[in-house]
């Protein structure tokens, strides 16, 4: 019998000395980029953790489900639908809070319906997201009518003395309810999966269902919270999207940022945190591309050059990125066993 | 040993049938306070499957379960377990990238509030590693970890759950005999303290030496009881088959022809980048069956699989019939009339998800007459599994079963029947009879010593010191990755075989010959 796993596993306690390298050496970019331009560079950091946040929780939403076995790639779908109603919730009550409720609501119950399919119906669980993300682009897209007129948007909060902090201050402390709401989760999902009974209860039934099953729990059960959770997650992003960040829907607002926020997933190897270092890689990259727009005409001579790119050009900036990062780092990442398995006894 | 009178647990008239199978017909069982009862049977004779009732991954027909005297409704494996009972599985059920204590506590969580509490389940751990004498690190990973050692936490598991009852479904399959000495003073020791053992296994040594009780299973049903005072190895092979069996492999002098396999200095890593097999020369001749001895972990698997393309060589030579197949491609290798049982059969051997008759033509399916062009041909697919089936008894309800659905020992007789059937020169087979019951042995070495006689070089890798010697006109022994000694079987005996294996040197050995000319047969370090 070979035991062996020659392949790493999800990190989960490891000091990460590579990982303090490289902040610890961004850290001192942006200290030096702040004494030379500190506008700019704050603009660019705080535009960084509002772009990283629909991501960090879509990746969230993928981290919960992937961790219990279920693949989700209708993160996008599940997003894009929770924006929309969310949407509709503001313009119906004009109250935010019920309105973010609400797409919390309706993420949980998209993910109902990607477990029932995935877990009960066993349909294929690719099909089973690509079904979720053609359903919501054509029913967001059909039931839209232009000219809907909302009640505003969450605003940001400042906290007290904390923002008054510079650079820390605006770019940590001085944020709307989700992006806060956002960093909370982070830390919630690393807890819930390494540290309590349920998360190890999770990873069990993503790795080994069958041992899970002969101890005791019920995989199915287990598969089915966590895909719902996920949801909310998902949901929680697409509230972001037109309750905190825009305040109105596009047709197809998403504009893929659930594929991306599975990408982080993958790069992050599943670990809420390391998915986060991805988000604000992808943020990051954004936002340093709309500046680039912006201050088109004020570039130093010896970065001019970028001024003359097509946009468009500079637009790739944040996927080429993700693209890069990903085929650098996804070989050396292992997904969890028992993805995409439906579990049968007898 | 005093077995207790009061009965813990006990199974009533049970029936349990499958697609196209009665697994389980009417079968009842008792089992005793402070026993051993073991289970004995056929492969498919139904074993796992009463035993997976007893612990709720299954559901009876009909028939009814007992604990203590109280008719229970098992249900799934959290009632079993809240009635005391305990499982290790044939196929171990262990998370491989959980920690030790992570896998031991799943599902019983030590708890602090909502947090996990870790060091409240090492304390525990290692409570009951010193009480039962179970030695393990809770700390490690359970990849990292050898099957025997796998097996430990396996019980702990069950005993950290205070389990009384223990089933142990073929815990010695994959153990070396000193963990298989280990295991039983832990047995024991476990019944000392009033709990009781159910034991399955095909080795009849075994069974007479740990058995209070045994009971036989055939084609699902009970066939006979018996106790180890008044049964012999001959006797209980009879019971399980229904005929007589022979015990001894029948061979006549074997006639070595031009050499078919040969090694030289072949090297290679394991997956760690450790040298585990470190310059091994050896060749094996047409109409010869060489076995290579050794205690299981010395590099033997790796040599396997880097001769047969499934791991790098990392220096020297591998040549079949003389060609250089060095890290070939597995199929290259295949097609220069290499057959290969593997010892991993869920793993490297079987598509668990394809039927048994797809599983028949694994390696040529692309050949005629199993295929017309880029055409599957299913008759000649069809007609081939049901010739094999019959002629290698293989217990399924027909060629369209899905492998998954066969008993342990049948999914292997898959493998041998595939791998015997074809027109080979080179037969390399690991381990080919783990999990076998004896009838289906008698008729594996029988087919594997004809092999040799047409002719065929045959390597034999097995832990079974006993299938060794009964089959081997040549024994080379491995340890640490070096073979240290290569003897003609008619005059090599346990003692000193065993000595070799435990590294002795073999210049402590008498009558050792050296392998073809130049094997190692260095000191070791
Ligand atoms: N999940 C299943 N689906 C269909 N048939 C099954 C299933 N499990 C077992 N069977 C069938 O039930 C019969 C008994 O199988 P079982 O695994 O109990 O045998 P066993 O006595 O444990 O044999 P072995 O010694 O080979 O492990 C076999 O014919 C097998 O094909
Ligand atoms: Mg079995």
């Amino acid at each position: 019998m070979r035991i062996t796993g020659s392949i790493a596993r999800p990190a989960a306690a490891r000091i990460p000395w590579l990982t303090i390298g490289v902040w610890g050496a961004l850290a001192i970019l942006v200290l030096i980029a702040y004494m030379r331009a500190p506008q700019a560079t704050t603009a660019v950091l705080t535009s960084t953790i509002r772009q990283s946040t629909p991501i960090i929780l879509g990746a969230l939403a993928g981290i919960m489900c992937e961790r219990s076995g279920v693949i989700n790639i209708g993160i996008e779908g599940m997003m894009l639908i929770s924006a929309f109603l969310g949407f509709l919730f503001n313009v119906w009550t004009g109250d935010l809070f019920l309105a973010t409720l609400g797409a919390l609501l309706v993420g949980a119950a998209v993910g109902a319906f990607h477990a029932l399919m995935s877990i009960t119906l066993k349909v294929d669980q690719i099909i089973a997201g690509t079904v979720i993300n053609i359903l919501a682009i054509g029913t967001t897209g059909y039931f839209y009518q232009q000219g809907l007129t909302t009640r505003g948007k969450l605003t940001p909060v400042s906290i007290p003395f904390l923002a008054d902090i510079p650079i820390i201050g605006p770019v940590f402390f001085s944020n709307p309810p989700i992006t806060y709401a956002s960093l909370i989760l982070i830390v919630v999902v690393h807890v819930l999966l390494f540290r309590t009974a349920w998360g190890l209860r999770t990873r069990a039934v993503g790795e080994h269902p069958a041992a899970a099953d002969t101890v005791g729990i019920a995989v199915n059960r287990v598969r089915y919270i966590n895909v719902i959770i996920g949801g909310m997650l998902a949901g929680l992003a697409g509230a972001f999207l037109t309750l905190e960040s825009v305040g109105s829907f596009e047709r197809n607002m998403t504009n893929g940022r659930g594929f991306v926020s599975l990408a982080v997933m993958i790069f992050g190897k599943w670990t809420p945190f390391g998915a986060w270092g991805g988000s604000l890689l992808f943020g990051f990259a954004n936002a340093l591309q709309s500046q680039i727009q912006f201050l088109k005409n004020q570039l130093p001579s010896w970065l001019a050059w970028i001024g003359d790119l097509p946009p468009q050009f500079i637009g790739m900036l944040p996927y080429v990125l993700t693209i890069a990062v990903l085929a650098g780092f996804v070989g050396r990442a292992r997904p969890p066993a028992a993805i995409g398995k439906v579990y049968e006894k007898e | 040993m005093s077995a207790g009178s009061e009965i813990v647990l006990e199974a009533r008239n049970i029936t349990k049938r499958f697609p196209g199978v009665v697994a389980n017909e009417n079968v009842s069982l008792k089992l005793y306070r402070g026993e051993v009862l073991a289970l004995l049977g056929e492969n498919g004779a139904g074993k796992t499957t009463l035993m997976n009732i007893l612990y709720g991954l299954y559901h009876q027909d009909s028939g009814e379960v007992l604990i203590r005297g109280e008719p229970v409704r098992i249900s799934g494996p959290s009632d079993s377990i809240r009635h005391g009972i305990g499982m290790v599985h044939q196929h171990f059920m262990l998370v491989p990238v959980f920690t030790v204590a992570e896998n031991i506590i799943l599902g019983a969580e030590t708890r602090n509030g909502p947090f996990l509490d870790l060091n409240a389940a090492r304390r525990q751990i290692r409570e009951l590693s010193r009480q039962y004498n179970l030695d393990v690190d809770p700390d490690a990973y359970v990849k990292d970890l050898s099957v025997g050692q796998q097996q430990r936490v396996e019980i702990i598991k069950a005993l950290y759950r205070k389990a009384d009852i223990l089933i142990l479904d073929e815990p010695t399959a994959v153990l070396t005999p000193q963990e298989t000495e280990e295991l039983f003073t832990i047995i024991r020791s476990l019944t000392a303290r009033g709990a009781s053992v159910i034991f399955i296994s095909h080795k009849l040594k075994e069974v007479l030496a740990i058995a209070d009780r045994i009971m036989v299973l055939r084609r699902g049903r009970v066939v006979g009881e018996t106790t180890p005072r008044e049964a012999t190895e001959r006797s209980l092979a009879e019971m399980m088959v229904g005929r007589s069996v022979m015990m001894e492999v029948e061979k006549g002098e074997a006639h070595p022809g031009t050499p078919v396999l040969t090694l030289d200095r072949v090297t290679v890593l394991d997956d760690r980048g450790q040298r585990v097999v470190n310059e091994v020369s050896l060749e094996v001749h047409a109409g010869e069956i060489l076995g290579i001895a050794g205690v299981q972990g010395n590099g033997q698997t790796e040599l396997v699989e880097a001769i047969t393309g499934l791991r790098p060589v990392h220096s020297g030579r591998v040549l079949i019939n003389g060609r250089d197949v060095t890290n070939a491609s597995p199929r290259r290798i295949s097609e220069t009339g290499c057959a290969h049982v593997p010892e991993d059969r869920q793993e490297d051997g079987l598509v668990l998800t394809y039927s048994v008759a797809d599983n028949l033509v694994l390696n040529t399916y692309y050949t005629p007459p199993f295929a017309r062009g880029i055409v599957r041909n299913d008759r000649a697919i069809l007609n081939h599994a049901s010739r094999l089936i019959e002629r290698y008894d293989v217990r399924t309800p027909g060629p369209l079963t899905p492998v998954s659905a066969l008993s342990g020992g049948n999914k292997q007789k898959v493998i041998i029947a595939r791998e015997l059937s074809r027109e080979g020169r080179l037969l390399i087979a690991a381990q080919p009879t783990r999990g076998i019951d004896v009838g289906s042995i008698e008729f594996i070495h029988q087919r594997i010593v004809a092999e040799r006689d047409q002719g065929a070089a045959v390597l034999l890798v097995s832990a079974e010191l006993d299938e060794i010697m009964a089959l081997s006109d040549r024994i080379a022994v491995m340890y640490h990755g070096k073979i240290v000694a290569t003897l003609p079987a008619a005059s090599a005996t346990r003692e000193e075989l065993g000595l070799l294996m435990a590294g002795a040197q073999p210049t402590n050995v008498p009558h050792e010959t050296i392998a073809d000319g130049r094997a190692t047969v260095k000191a070791q370090r």
